[in-house]
């Protein structure tokens, strides 16, 4: 099977949604003639034209809104943000419109959108641009929020994603474009809310997303040395979220660490904890633990960027608590 | 009430060759050395960044250093400035030392910001510089609430905002714009336009390529120029600051300038051409700004202790920035809940 990036599995989602289908475009900044500010629609203006991969000014709000509007009339626009701190400026389009439309006018209307871009912490860009947003689209009915983790999640959910009939909140990694994972050369596509186990393990269930699956995988790693098998679960979906099969895996382990980059405080993490409880009381050994960054804004230093936000040893720590190891 | 007349050029066309204002020795060797100094510092900051001491975005102003210093040269110490993420020269023009400005980059604890903000948010109450900002245009409404505060307390102080030409497109500048001139806020709202935000040139972002022309929707006074010459850019800045001052009323002013390096250092700058950022480096500000104190009197002796002066400034500077213990401390400065 290809190994490819991250990064080249959602540009070929993109190229072949917009192969299948005339009304498919794409809209933000410097994705065309700049090939993208992190080289996700690389090579799409050269396909495509100027007509169908369109270079916006600053103007999110603008932009966003016009994907809204061009959507509720048969377009399907792939909105992208440079990256997800900047949609902040266009979060009235997002939840107050596309999330909106299609209860709004009675089923009237659908806004088949995909809002799009690199999202959570990078390096050392600081406070306002090193930031996790998913829990605040995730509480919005109407729409739908993805983050995958891997490549071949990267694709597959994407090309959904456009195919959906309405707005999903389509969360990259920032950090994760680069890393590399086989993909299929057929066609494939991956139902929305439908999670993935990343790491089959009988002690403990992990669950995280995006980035943070990787860490986990880390720490299972970690665990495993000392004989701990933790299952690493992927929602892959925040919402819809595959509950299913979070409870499935907590009632076989017993103990639930929830890990997100996000900060603690109504965090995702919140919700997934809730249904755990709701599904599986009878079947925890421990209390569910979190793990998530601290309670800041992002520091700009190194090693307080890397102390803010969860770690290999933080996600081992808390699984060590669940088995009263320490 | 006095009215202050403004400089509104005929078309979109910038002169560039208009006449220079005329100077001395006095009022321009500081500036030389200022423009000098923020220069300097960027290039350290590069080769800091090169050598990864320095991470995350960087923006250097390298080729606009007589619009921060000019502009802010006409200011009262009390006076606030509001600047963008590409914002070390406007931070030391204002007074900030080149130390903690160098820390600050290299995310020590003795960093202007304690590490916490890095290039992009450099703020320093003690000189009046409101911050570095790096959401595009979200910093254009805090200037006009500066701007707001000023008019309620009666203070007599101005607001200066910078920002780029790429911010002309977004709400947060439309709606600093049009309060600023509802309301009579003490501000001068300056569009540095270096022609390219990021990747995108003027004309790929803006129907009109003159930015300054917005301010006729909001009948507010404008003025637009180029800016390599800092005297220029000062003694025009000055007459808005002027206005601001004395009559409240808002200025939108657009300068004409040049980034000679990338967006920031990530970015290779393809979408320029060789011939376009060679004849712009050729009008380079601060080669312009030397030549013009050789022209009124300055010699070789002088301009050259000057020069070590600002380099031993600087290497001082990157030593403490080298020498300085990490920062330590990111709990402090938030609400505990
Ligand atoms: C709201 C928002 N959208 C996008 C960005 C990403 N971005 C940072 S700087 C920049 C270009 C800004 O150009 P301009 O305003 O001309 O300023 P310059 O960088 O040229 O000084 C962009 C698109 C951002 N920081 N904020
Ligand atoms: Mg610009």
């Amino acid at each position: 099977m290809p190994v490819i990036s991250y990064r080249e599995a959602l540009n070929q989602a993109m190229r072949e949604e917009m192969e299948h289908d005339p009304n498919v475009f794409i809209m933000g900044e410097e994705v065309g003639h700049y090939n993208g500010a992190y080289k996700v629609t690389q090579g799409l203006l050269q396909r495509f034209s100027e007509r169908r991969v369109v270079d916006t000014p600053i103007a999110e709000m603008g932009f966003a809104g016009i994907g809204v509007g061009a959507a509720m009339v048969g377009l399907r626009p792939i909105i992208e943000f440079m990256t997800f701190n900047f949609s902040l400026v266009a979060i009235d389009q997002i939840i107050n419109n596309a999330a909106k439309i299609y209860q709004m006018s009675g089923g009237q209307f659908h806004v088949p959108i995909v809002f799009r871009g690199p999202s959570g912490p990078a390096v050392q860009v600081s406070s306002q641009h090193s930031q996790s947003f998913e829990s605040f689209y995730a509480h919005v009915p109407g729409l739908k929020v993805v983050m995958p983790s891997t490549a071949y999640d990267a694709k597959g959910l994407l090309k959904s994603a456009i195919r959906d009939d309405n707005p999903v909140v389509f969360m990259e990694g920032e950090t994760l474009y680069g890393m590399t994972g086989e993909v299929p050369a057929e066609e494939y596509t991956l139902p929305l809310g439908k999670g993935d186990v990343k790491r089959a393990g009988t002690h403990v269930t992990l669950v995280a997303w995006s980035r943070m699956v990787h860490t986990c995988l880390d720490a299972a790693k970690v665990l495993a040395a000392d004989g701990i098998e933790a299952e690493v679960v992927d929602p892959r979906t925040l919402r819809p979220l595959d509950t299913e099969l979070i409870v499935t895996s907590v009632k076989k382990t017993g103990r639930c660490v929830i890990v997100e980059v996000g900060w603690p405080m109504a965090g995702f993490g919140a919700e997934v904890a809730y249904r755990v409880q709701r599904g599986c009381l009878d079947h925890l050994d421990a209390p569910i633990e979190r793990v998530t960054s601290d309670d800041v804004p992002m520091p700009y230093a190194k090693n307080l960027e890397d102390e803010v936000q969860p770690q290999v040893k933080d996600v081992v720590a808390a699984v060590r608590r669940t088995l009263y190891l320490d | 009430m006095v009215a202050i007349p403004m400089k509104t050029p005929e078309t979109a066309r910038v002169e560039l060759h208009d006449e220079l204002p005329s100077t001395t020795v006095e009022e321009l060797a500081p500036l030389y050395r200022q423009m000098l100094a923020i220069r300097r510092l960027e290039e350290a900051s590069a080769k800091a960044y090169s050598q990864g001491k320095i991470g995350g975005f960087l923006h250097l102003i390298i080729g606009q250093e007589a619009v921060c210093t000019g502009a802010i040269a006409a200011l009262r110490p009390d006076d606030y400035v509001v600047a963008t993420y590409r914002e070390h020269g406007h931070a030391y023009a204002k007074g900030v030392p080149a130390r903690p400005i160098l820390a600050e980059l290299y995310g020590k604890k003795t960093g202007l910001v304690r590490g916490l903000g890095g290039s992009m948010h450099l703020f320093d109450k003690a000189t009046n510089f409101l911050g570095g900002y790096g959401i595009v245009g979200g910093h254009v409404p805090i200037a006009a609430g500066a701007a707001f505060a000023s008019k309620y307390r009666g203070d007599g102080r101005v607001t200066l905002c910078f920002f780029g030409e790429g911010a002309s497109t977004i709400g947060g500048f439309a709606e600093g714009l049009s309060l600023a001139a509802l309301w009579k806020l003490p501000i001068v709202l300056i569009c540095e336009n270096n022609q390219y935000s990021m990747g995108t040139p003027l004309y790929r972002s803006l129907a009109v390529e003159d930015v300054s022309l917005r301010a006729l929707a909001h009948g507010m006074p404008r003025d637009r120029f180029d800016g390599d010459d800092v005297i220029k850019v000062k003694r025009r800045i000055a007459e808005a600051v002027e206005r601001a001052r004395e009559t409240g009323e808002p200025t939108l002013v657009e300068v004409i300038t040049y980034r000679f390096r990338g967006h920031s250092m990530s970015d290779p700058g393809l979408y320029r051409t060789k011939d376009e950022v060679e004849e712009w480096r050729r009008r380079d500000p601060l080669n312009r700004c030397r030549a013009r104190l050789v022209e009124v009197g300055m010699d070789e002796a002088a301009l050259t202790a000057l020069e070590d002066d600002v380099k031993a400034e600087i290497e001082d500077a990157v030593r403490f920035a080298e020498d300085s213990p990490a920062a330590d401390d990111y709990l402090s400065y938030v609400e505990k809940v």
